[in-house]
């Protein structure tokens, strides 16, 4: 392609037509709770890692429902596994084990 | 309301003078033969503007209580937003049954349905009111009830969402016939792969002049992605919505079901437009505002949820009546303790002609008004 001295940005909207539902429906099946999350934010008020830097739960877990998967890996080592996020979500969502599934899923689709 | 100019009276019409003369007769035989004024039947009819099922309702608990009931409905038939209707919610009861109890009900001898009659005037005399209907007939009866109701939202009024324009964008109506007959399909005539909810259409709108929300189509589509993914279990069903307001008993129950064991995906976002693509599926765009990301997705069917709006004979009468309430709606004495009264002795409100409401509401609130009338008449 003719080099103009520019470049064009990637478009930052998803387009969703890409992504495969099926690795969305594989955690779901393993994380059954959580289907019913509603969003509220309660996990990544209460969380501990996320007070002391850009970790943000609810982000990380609502890109993979899109199936961005991109520096989500990364992302999610920041994460202790202390499990308050658990304790606090009013659906009842296993937060701790998804993020267990979540990093495992990540780690074996690279 | 107009004043009474010169009189519309047939020979078969009670003079104004004459309604509350018979009223007072009516009470005075009852004492003379000691019965309570509560055990004769009226000698007037009461006028109800409206039969569904907010009017059938109230006509129903009147006849019970021995008032005389004149039913003017409009259309053809009696209770036809609900008859339109497949499942219900929160039960999932069959909507066609319910009307037909209802309608069943009608068939009392203290009852007159008049169907295909539009009330196209209401005259208020001393002590009574003189409804003019669509064939020039004149009726004159001691106490009316308007309840003539809502009518959906036209989708063609949020053009950049394709309706009536592209044949893969449907409003929430079209989607309840499709599943009562069991044919939920594309544009095409083939099973969907996907199907998008978009929530708030016509309503907290303000670019169609409708700040109100309809307060039913969160838990409606809610109900029909349930119906959907267990007509077509393959189907993806997403619903886009600005806030859901699953607000009554066993709604943000039946949300929950529809999250876990149907996968439906929630998403929070209002669709800005939507366009064809070259296979006749609709392409629309959105944020997902939980996210802050835009995004755009590619759907065989897009569902409007429409909303609720006052029906043309509301806003008529309304405004013949000086009740117009916000929207075309009409405007109740106070929301409270007289919500049934209008500012007008003897003049009554139940239903959709004030504000949004669910079936059960609407039955509820004819129920309520018919109260109000027996209490006004047996005073």
């Amino acid at each position: 392609m003719a080099d103009f001295g520019f470049s064009i940005s990637k478009p930052q909207s998803i387009d969703t037509n890409d992504m495969d539902v099926g690795r969305l429906q594989a955690l779901e099946a393993k994380v059954p709770s959580f289907k019913r999350c509603i969003n509220c934010g309660a996990c990544t008020a209460t969380c501990s890692a996320g007070q002391f830097g850009s970790f943000n739960i609810r982000r990380i877990h609502n890109l993979y429902r899109w199936d961005q998967r991109k520096g989500l890996e990364k992302e999610l080592q920041q994460c202790m596994l202390c499990g308050k996020c658990t304790l606090v979500c009013p659906r009842g969502v296993n937060l701790r084990y998804l993020i267990i599934r979540l990093r495992k899923a990540l780690a074996d689709n690279k | 309301m107009k004043e009474r100019e010169k009189p519309v009276h047939g020979d078969d019409n009670p003079k104004p003078r004459e309604v509350k003369r018979r009223l007072k007769a009516t009470k005075r035989i009852s004492r003379r033969k000691r019965l309570e004024f509560e055990e004769v039947e009226l000698p007037l009819q009461v006028a109800i503007i409206g039969g569904g099922v907010a009017g059938m309702e109230a006509a129903s608990v009147l006849a019970e209580h021995r008032c005389p009931v004149i039913l003017f409905e409009a259309r053809p038939e009696l209770g036809v937003n609900v008859k339109n209707k497949y499942k219900i919610f929160p039960d999932f009861s069959d909507a066609g049954r319910l009307v037909e109890t209802m309608t069943k009900a009608m068939d009392h001898p203290l009852i007159t349905v008049n169907k295909d009659t539009e009330i196209i005037e209401i005259i208020r005399e001393p002590d009574a009111y003189t409804l003019l209907d669509n064939k020039g007939v004149p009726h004159t009866v001691p106490a009316v009830l308007l309840a003539s109701g809502y009518e959906p939202f036209d989708a063609k009024r949020k053009e950049e969402l394709g309706f009536g324009i592209y044949e893969g964008v449907i409003n929430s109506l079209q989607l309840e016939d499709m599943l009562r007959e069991h044919k939920v399909l594309n544009s095409l005539g083939e099973d969907p792969r996907r199907i998008v909810f978009l929530q708030c259409v016509g309503s907290r709108d303000e670019k169609v002049g409708n700040h109100y929300c309809s307060k039913i189509c969160c838990i409606t589509a809610v109900k029909q992605a349930i119906e959907v993914k267990r007509q077509l279990p393959d189907t993806e069903v997403y619903v886009f919505y600005m806030d859901l307001r699953l607000w009554g008993q066993g709604y943000e129950e039946l949300y929950r079901e529809a999250q876990e064991q149907y996968n439906v995906r929630f998403v929070r976002g209002r669709i800005s437009e939507a366009a064809s693509t070259f296979d006749g599926r609709v392409q629309i765009k959105s944020e997902d505002t939980l996210l802050g990301q835009p995004l755009k997705m590619v759907t065989d069917l897009l569902v409007l949820m429409i909303g609720m709006e006052a029906s043309p004979g509301t806003r008529k009468l309304g405004k013949t009546c000086g009740l117009e309430g916000p929207y075309g709606f009409v405007r109740s004495k106070s929301p409270h303790l007289e919500d049934n009264l209008s500012d007008k002795p003897g003049f009554f409100l139940a239903g959709t002609c004030k504000r949004p409401m669910h079936i059960a509401e609407a039955v509820n609130d004819g129920r309520a008004a018919a109260l109000e009338i027996i209490k006004y008449l047996r005073k």
